[in-house]
This record gives structure tokens, sequence and C-alpha cells, in this order.
């Protein structure tokens, strides 16, 4: 797989956990992803919420880039990003005077027609077959809450990925390793995502429904494929407790984290031991 | 004002609000509506009734998370998210914006101001350049000084980045927000062209 690599500023910032997940993770899988050379920031809500013009003219910089990089495949393991990235990519494929226009913006030629994949996609194309065939360390204790958040299954026409309202792909990842993923109600309700700073209130009260729901359906942890909600169930989750007058204590996994335990990766080479809960 | 509405319109056009039948699908959805002065079905309705200046002042434009719930129910297809973003665009343009809701929009110029100067987003100073935006209108030590006890738990953790990473070739990245600026050397709005926002459907 040559893969090209959109780390996205939260992996290259207080994420870098993931990175180091993900990266240690698919190593053991033989997937090697390539960064991108001088890739920018998509813009993420700032652009979307202020600049329409800025929200594509931004993804699509990355876009050609990896385009004029030699790549047909391009992986961006925060779906915030990748949404973006789709969205520049589809806008631009339908619109031809929109694709000329914004190549003079970015000053490189975007065609908008290399494939953006998020971890999950990732791994489906490693295969059921060769993951479950690496399984060392079954985690058959695990009782997973698959969270997918907002932006891995939405919008649906531009991230065309699973279904929007009960996705299964994190399951059927996470089944693989023998862990036994709970049956709950919130796996694409919103965290709080990017009103971490700027309204903290929104988060606590969000992320704190979702540590309930996955609670009172008897998961023993969360699992995750997007750095905005980590930070929000993971870092602020003594916060959440606070907010909320209950104790959780729910450690949040990134997706990677779990493939890398089963395959036999440390807890200190995939930086769990990094993470704010630790699971007792 | 009339090139006033019909930029508005332009911009919202690829939204679809005029099919709205009010269902209310939308509001049901939204994880953030039963805190805010107006509900999503309600602002789709200020936009069909002409009164999209009232829904550019609310809170709810900025009480939004863009988790695209909203239109990803919708039995209409309207881009009830999408018309969040025009409205707040407008809304930012004209000096709307609620005062009660300063931080988001504190916040979200921060981020993209940093995005200019660095290509990349530097945690450290978007924070500090937040703060300061928020303690200019609204001086509040407890403000400033909130998280500042995440620091040590975050460099613990080698999750702190004093300096935050930055582009080679940032002159590029300063040229494309000068385009994409309102009234900027790229063609249309900078609410983008009403074309599409997320494209087409389907």
């Amino acid at each position: 797989m040559n893969l090209a690599y959109y780390p996205g500023c939260a992996l290259h910032g207080s994420s870098n956990d993931y990175e180091q997940s993900l990266r240690t993770c698919l190593a053991q899988l033989d997937v090697t992803p390539q960064e991108i050379n001088e890739w920018i920031c998509c813009g993420a809500t700032a652009a979307h919420a202020l600049n329409h013009k800025l929200s594509v003219a931004l993804p699509a910089r990355n876009l050609a880039l990896a385009e004029q990089q030699g790549f047909k495949e391009l992986f961006a393991p925060c779906p915030m990003c990748s949404m973006q990235l789709l969205k520049a990519a589809k806008l631009m494929t339908e619109d031809a005077a929109l694709q000329q226009e914004v190549s003079t913006i970015i000053e490189a030629e975007a065609s908008g027609r290399i494939e953006v994949l998020n971890l999950i996609q990732v791994f489906q194309r490693v295969g059921a077959e060769r993951i479950k065939a690496a399984v060392k360390h079954p985690l058959a204790d695990l009782k997973p809450a698959c969270y997918y958040g907002c932006l891995l299954t939405r919008p649906p026409e531009v991230v065309k990925f699973d279904d929007p309202e009960q996705p299964q792909s994190m399951e059927s990842i996470v089944a693989l390793l023998g862990a036994k993923p709970v049956d709950w109600n919130s796996r694409t309700e919103c965290c709080g995502a990017g009103m971490t700073m700027a309204k903290e209130a929104t988060v606590l009260e969000l992320s704190q429904r979702i540590l309930t729901d996955a609670q009172q359906h008897g998961a023993n942890c969360l699992v995750t494929a997007c750095p905005m909600c980590h930070v929000n169930l993971d870092m602020k989750q003594r916060d959440i407790e606070r907010h909320a007058a209950a104790k959780f204590e729910l450690p949040v996994y990134y997706l990677s984290d779990l493939v890398g335990l089963a395959l036999g990766v440390s807890r200190e080479e995939l930086g769990i031991d990094r993470h704010f809960v630790v699971a007792k | 004002m009339n090139s006033e509405k019909t930029e508005l319109l332009e911009s919202l056009e690829a939204t679809r609000w005029a099919v709205c039948y009010q269902c209310g699908k939308c509001t049901a959805g939204c994880p953030v509506a039963a805190g805010t002065d107006m509900a999503p079905n309600q602002i789709v309705r200020a936009v069909q009734l002409g009164h999209g200046e009232q829904a550019m002042r609310s809170d709810a434009i900025w009480a939004c998370v863009s988790c695209q719930t909203c239109s990803t129910r919708c039995p209409q297809s309207v881009d009830c998210a999408g018309i969040m973003d025009v409205l707040r665009e407008f809304s930012l343009r004209y000096g709307l914006a609620s005062p009660e809701q300063r931080s988001v929009v504190a916040f979200q110029e921060a981020f993209l101001n940093n995005i200019r100067r660095n290509g990349r987003l530097d945690e450290i100073e978007l924070i500090a350049e937040f703060k300061l935006r928020v303690m200019a209108s609204r001086p509040s030590i407890p403000f400033l000084m909130k998280d500042a006890g995440l620091a040590p738990e975050l460099q613990k953790r080698r999750k702190l980045h004093l300096r935050g990473e930055k582009v080679k070739n940032r002159d590029v990245v300063r040229r494309i927000f000068e385009r994409c600026a309102p009234g900027g050397k790229g063609k249309g709005t900078a609410a983008g062209k009403p074309a599409a926002r997320n494209g087409k459907h389907g």
C-alpha cells in the first residue's frame, strides 16, 4: 500500500499519542504511510464556519500536494481533516469551474481524484483475515463501546462511509480482536467537538451523555478513531465526572491501540500510558 | 441592503432552505437545541421569511457544534448545517454576532489567524491569542487562569509543544488567505459560489 499520510495538526500537537499508536500498529501490518511534504492545516471548523472558500482551498492544497508527490491514496486519521479533504475533492470533481478557480487560489493543480481513507478503511484494506491471523493476545476481557462521533459517517453524501445512524465497521474490527463490543445508542452522537476551549460547558454536557450511555450499556472502555473525541472523552473525563456528579473511569482507546494490543504490541509502545484515564 | 440580501441568498442557494416544511426532525436530533434561543427549524424558518438578520444575531448559530446530524436526517435534504455556516460567515461580516457568543467567535478567529501565520496549528499560540481576545472584551482572571493546571499534565504525557510546527512555504499560505478573504482576488463571494456546499446528493 503506497499510502500518503496527512496527519493534520492534532496528531502533531497534543494528540501525538494517536500518531504514535497508529504508526506502531500499522507497522505490524506492513503499512507505512508516507507523510506529505509541506502539508497545511485543513482549516477545520473555523474555516467552514467563517469562510467557505477557505474551507475548500486549504484541504485542496493538501490534495494537490499529495497528487504532486505521486500518491493515489491519502490516509487522514482525523475525521475532521478527512471530511474536509473529501468535501473539497467532491466539490472540485463535480464542478470544473470551481476546480480551476481553486487551483489558481492554491497555486497548484488539484484534480480531487485521489482517494481519501480514514483509519477504519485502512484496516479494511489490510483485510479481516490478515488482522485475525495476526492476533496474538485476544482482548477477551474488553467490552468496548465503539464511538464514531460525527464526522466519520457524516455528511453521508460527502464521506460515503458506513451507515450514518447505525455504523458497524468499528465493531467488526474489534470483534476480530476477540473483544465484545456492546450495543449502545450514542455511536454517532456529538461529543462537543471543537468547543473544548471555546465553550467547555457544551463539551461537558454532550460528553457526559456519551459516557453515561456507554456505562449503562455495560461497556468497560470506549474506542474512537478521532483525536477530538479522544481529547473530550479522555482528557476531560475528570471534569465531566465533576459536571455529572458521576464516576465513569472509562479508558478511551484509539482503534489502533486495540488492534496493536491484540497484535502483541505493548501499551507503552502504543502510547496508551500517555492517556489521562488509565485502565485499572 | 438589497445587494447584501442577494449575496446572502446566493450563498444559501445550495442549502435548499426553501423546501423545508417544518417537520422539526433537525431540532429533534440537535444535541444543543435545548439550550439555545432558536432551534434549527426556527433558523430555517427565519431564512424562509426573510428574517436572516434575526438568525445572524442569534446565540444558536454559535452554539451549533457542526455535527451534521440535522443535514443528515432532513427528509427534504435541506443542508441545515450549511445554513448555519453561511449565517455565521455573514453574521461576522456584518458585525451581528451575539456578544454572548464572543468566546466562540474569538476562538474561530484566533484559529484561522494561527493557520495564516504558521500553516499549521500552534496550540499554545492559539490558546494565548484566544484568551487575549476574550480578555480584551471581558477581563476575567479565572478565565485567564483556567486550564493553566492542564499544562503540567500535558507535559507529563509529552503532549505539550512549546513551539508548534511551521510549514516552510508560509508565503503561499498567506496568499491563499488573501485570495479567500471577502472581496479578495478569488472570484465570487467569500461565502463561496452558490453551486454547491456539500456538492450533489446521492
